[in-house]
Order: C-alpha cells, then structure tokens, then sequence
C-alpha cells in the first residue's frame, strides 16, 4: 500500500476525493448513487472502478467509468444492507484509491415524492370528472361543439347500406391498456348500433387477442340493445394476426376482396397507417380515421376522407351516444384543460419572477414541476 | 450479375416480389403471400407465447416451484376460454372487467405524467429562458402554440369570434407539426423500401455490391 502510494506520489497520480454513496431517492430499491470528486490528474487516467464492501468486510469490484465521469449508480446492491464505496483511479497498472465513503443503505420507498405533481393532477382531473357526470346524471344539458369526422359516421353508414356492401372497422393495432384502444372501442359500440339499425354487415379484424375478445362481446352488446341480436354475426369479428404486417397484409386483402364501402381506422397505429388508408383509398371507400399518434395522423390526413385527431378520438363516443357519463368526463377533461392553461400562464409568470431579488421563495415551483 | 445460389434467398425474394405485385391489384400471388405470412406468423406467435410467457411465467413457477398465487391469473385466463361454450359466455367479462379496470390503472398515471406534466415542465417560461433573446423567443412561440392548439381542443364552446381565430392559430401549429412528422416519416419508409430493393439487387440478383 505505501509502495503504491509512493508511486502515485512520484508519478502525480492523485486519487478521487470526497467521494459521496446515497440510496437513490423514489425508487423501489436495490439501487445507491455514488458520486465523487475527480482526480486532479482525470485527463491522464483510463479509468475509475468502483469497489464496494458490505458488512462482512468483503470487496467487490462493482464497475467502472472512464475517465471524466464522477458519478455511478450500483444496482447490484441489497435492500438494508450496508455498504461503503472506494473509488480507484487507473493508469494502466498505477491505482489512486479514495478514501472510502460513508455507510450507505438502499432501500425502497412507498410513495415517489418526485410524483406528488401527478397525484395533485389526478384529484384535480377526478374532482372535475367526477363533477360533470354528476350534473350530467343529474338531467343538465352539457353542450358540445360540432366535430366534422363524426357526422360523417351516420352518412358512412348509411351509404354502405345503399350499396349493399360491409363496413370495415380496424380498432387499431395496440393492446387494451392504451387510451386511444378504449376510445377505439367505445366507438365501435356506437358504430356497431348503427349498423345493427340499418341491417349492414360489420367487419372488425383484431390484432391483439383480448381487444378481439372486448371488441366481440361490445359488438355483440350493441346489436342486443338496439334489439337486432339476430342480425349480429360472430364470425364478422375475428382475430387475425398479432404481427403488425401481417395484419397488415391481411387488412388489405379484405379491403380489396370485400369492398366495404366505408373504412374506419380508430385507435392507436403504426407504419402500417399508410398501408391502411392508401389501400382503402384506391378501393373507393369513404375513410374514417381517428388516431392519437402524432407520427400517423398525417398519413390519415392525407389518405382519408376525414380524420379524428388526437383528442377527438376521445370525444367521439360521448359525441356520437350522448350518454351523460361520456359526456360528464368530456366535460371533466375540458375544464382540465383550462386548469393546465392556468397552471401553464401562472406558473410561467411566477418562475420569471422567482428570478428577482427578494422573491427567491418563488423557486419552490421549480421542484414542484421537478425542473432542473 | 451473380445469382444467389441460397434457397432461402429465393424465397424471400420471390415473396418479396408476391407482395409488391398488390401494385398492380389483387392477384394469386399476392394472396399466396398474404395467407402465409398471416399463417406462419400466428404459429410463431402461438411458439413465443408459450417459451416465452406461459412457460417460464406460469407453468415453471407454479408446478415447479409451488407458487400458488398464480392460479389466480390462470384462473382469469381460462376464463377467456369460456368464450366457446355459449351458455358460460358472460364469464368472460370477468377477466375483461379485471383487464381494463388495470390497463386504465396503469395508463391513466402514465399519461399524466408524460402529456401532462412533462409538457408542462417543457413549456413553462423560466427566469433562465430570459436570459437570451432566442431562448425567449422561442419558449414565448412554444408556450403560444400550446395554448392555441388546447384551446382547439377544446369542446365545451362553439368555435366563433375570438376562440375561433385562436383555434385557428392552434391548428396552423398542428399542421406545422404534421408537415415536419410527415416528411421526417417518409424518409424512413422509403429507407425500407431501400431496404428490400437492396436485398433484392445485392443479395438476391447480384448486381450490385
């Protein structure tokens, strides 16, 4: 040891300093921060590893960083155990090693204080849901604004019924836990009421196995509540594939061998938007799309004959069945908005003045919004 | 020109001729395509579900290792199953019921926290932001175009007189959007058509290196 620190000494080798190991805030553990002062010779030196000892006096070699770096996170270590750090400054075989840390333990936390932000948000948004629906509930009129895309559904539905031809409906290709997928299917329901109304056949090709499963028993629900049960056709709704092209490929087939006179595209998409909507379109079916993917919707912009962007996708099932629970949390969501708006306008003025003197006090907004 | 001598070549590139033959409308061809990819595609799937799900998740752990609380989620999963027997069909909707109530569990936090208030984060001025003329203006262009495009979405008023020319800022902004996303797409789809072209010519055909 003191034959290495001598050759440090006579090299110029200084090792790391003040080296600092924590356990990582807001996590579920198994995981400590260590940070430390660079060498003040970190320009000539390959590396810095990371050695830490648990309880029993072990060492173990836990990584390494080049040099440069002052910082590592260990998530090889065990919930309430404790650990020291040192860290080793390497030049090809001379080492400076610090002085090691202090004890650190890991360990999990029930509540993430850096989301207390989000939680604020989510009573804020139920608050305001919850609200709607109960004035909805309670008989009130809840106006909402004309949207184009969906007044063209009655019309789309009603010119397949004239040309005899089946209406095609793609609930998207991702799974049910994603927004637009439920807002897809909230649609279809619709949708599916009024083809049962008008006696046109309904194709709904699925990609993921349960949203065929929701899908089927929504369609289904839809046709024995405008009173057609006997007009709903199981096998029209079916699984297909779950690869994205192969879907695809499919899909395109369809459109090409059963002419259905109207397409909607609702629901979450990927690459495979322009092979939808183009198909579609040289087929002469009048296109509906609704998606909340910002990378697709040019693509339907372009392809179809009218598109739902992004949160009219929400808005069309309260739109098109006036049921005051859809309503009620559309409503809920609107004044979310203005609540975002008022949040975005103040806190902007209140961070600009945060930078006068005297109103330093104001940078607790800083960490509120966790901004660095 | 050197012709690859790999059959597996061949066949990728004549399905890969298959499929672009939907060009010139349905055909044989196309349709071979098209039904086997959707046939290979769902046994594979049948294959990665099992080796990589029901297998190590469910069937490892609890005939193996005797962890007994997964009979609840193969309970919930046989459920589904009750889909093909008509008189037990509704049972069905218990699984389902369990699903969405968690997907929107899991998603409703996540999607505040990624289109709320990252955004938020993102499109609040700062005393920083001031401290030079392009940061400020850009920040005050941001903060614009995130108010007018809410405000276009929102439902609650009929859009006329002056949320009507501030609706029609915000769509000017989400058009400026789709403009950019649209060309930046397109680039990388006709990168994969590059892609098979270069399949096609190099690997397949031969004629170029």
């Amino acid at each position: 040891m003191s034959f290495l620190l001598a050759v440090c000494f006579i090299f110029g080798i200084g090792p790391p300093e003040a080296v600092k190991a924590c356990d990582r805030p807001n996590d579920a553990g198994k995981c400590i921060l260590l940070s430390w002062k660079l060498s003040p010779d970190d320009a000539g030196l390959k590396s810095y590893d990371i050695v830490r000892t648990d309880a029993f006096g072990k060492d173990t070699v836990v990584g390494s960083v080049p040099s440069g770096i002052g910082s590592f996170t260990d998530e090889s270590v065990r919930d309430n155990v404790r650990y020291t750090y040192r860290v080793v400054a390497r030049q090809d075989s001379l080492r400076a090693e610090s002085v090691a840390s202090g004890i650190a333990v890991s360990r999990a936390q029930w509540f993430n204080k850096a989301r207390v932000n989000v939680l604020v948000a989510l009573v804020i948004f139920s608050f305001l849901v919850f609200y709607f629906i109960r004035h909805a509930r309670a008989g009130r009129k809840l106006f909402i604004r004309r949207i184009a895309g969906l007044d063209a559904v009655e019309e789309a539905v009603g010119r397949a019924t004239e040309m005899g031809r089946p209406i095609l409906y793609v609930p998207g290709l991702a799974g049910i836990s994603q927004i637009s997928t439920i807002a897809a299917l909230n649609i279809l329901s619709e949708v599916a009421k009024k083809t049962a109304k008008y006696g046109t056949d309904l194709l709904v090709p699925n990609r993921d196995p349960i949203v065929y499963t929701v899908a089927l028993e929504m369609v289904k629900e839809a046709y024995t509540e405008v009173g057609r049960p006997d007009m709903f056709k199981k096998e029209n709704v079916f699984f297909v594939s779950d690869n994205q092209f192969a879907y695809a490929a499919a899909v395109d087939g369809m459109m090409v061998r059963e002419k259905p006179a109207t397409n909607f595209f609702m629901g979450m998409f990927w690459a495979e938007s322009l092979i939808l909507a183009e198909t579609g379109a040289a087929t002469g079916a009048v296109q509906i799309a609704g998606t909340d993917s910002v990378h697709q919707l040019p693509f339907f912009i372009t392809a179809c004959d009218h598109t739902l962007i992004g949160e009219e996708l929400y808005a069309a099932s309260a739109y098109l069945s006036r049921d005051p629970l859809l309503l009620g949390s559309l409503k809920g969501q609107d004044w979310g908005k203005v609540v975002i708006l008022a949040v975005l306008v103040a806190g902007s003025i209140l961070l600009v003045l945060s930078g006068i003197k005297g109103l330093s006090f104001l940078h607790v907004i800083y960490s509120f919004f966790n901004i660095s | 020109m050197h012709l690859s001598p790999d059959l597996w070549v061949w066949v990728g590139a004549l399905l890969t001729l298959f499929v672009f033959s939907f060009l010139f409308g349905d055909n044989p061809f196309y349709k071979f395509a098209e039904h086997l990819y959707v046939g290979v595609s769902v046994g594979y799937m049948i294959a990665i579900y099992y080796w990589n799900f029901f297998k190590p998740d469910l069937i490892e752990p609890l005939f193996g290792r005797g962890e007994l609380i997964l009979i609840v989620p193969l309970i919930l999963g046989l459920c589904y199953l009750a889909i093909f027997i008509q008189k037990f069909s509704w049972v069905v909707r218990i699984p389902m019921g369990f699903v969405l109530g968690w997907g929107s569990g899991i998603a409703i936090p996540a999607v505040l926290q990624a289109n709320v208030i990252k955004q938020i984060q993102g499109s609040l001025i700062t005393s920083q932001t001031l401290a030079h003329w392009n940061t400020f203006v850009w920040s005050i262009v941001v903060l614009i175009g995130v108010i007018t495009t809410v405000i276009y979405f929102f439902f609650s008023r009929e859009q006329k007189g002056s949320l009507k020319v501030v609706a029609n800022i915000g769509i000017i902004y989400i058009m400026i959007g789709f403009g950019a996303s649209f060309g930046y797409t397109v680039m990388a789809r006709i990168s994969l058509l590059l892609g098979r072209l270069q399949f096609l010519l190099r690997d397949w055909l031969g004629v170029i290196h």
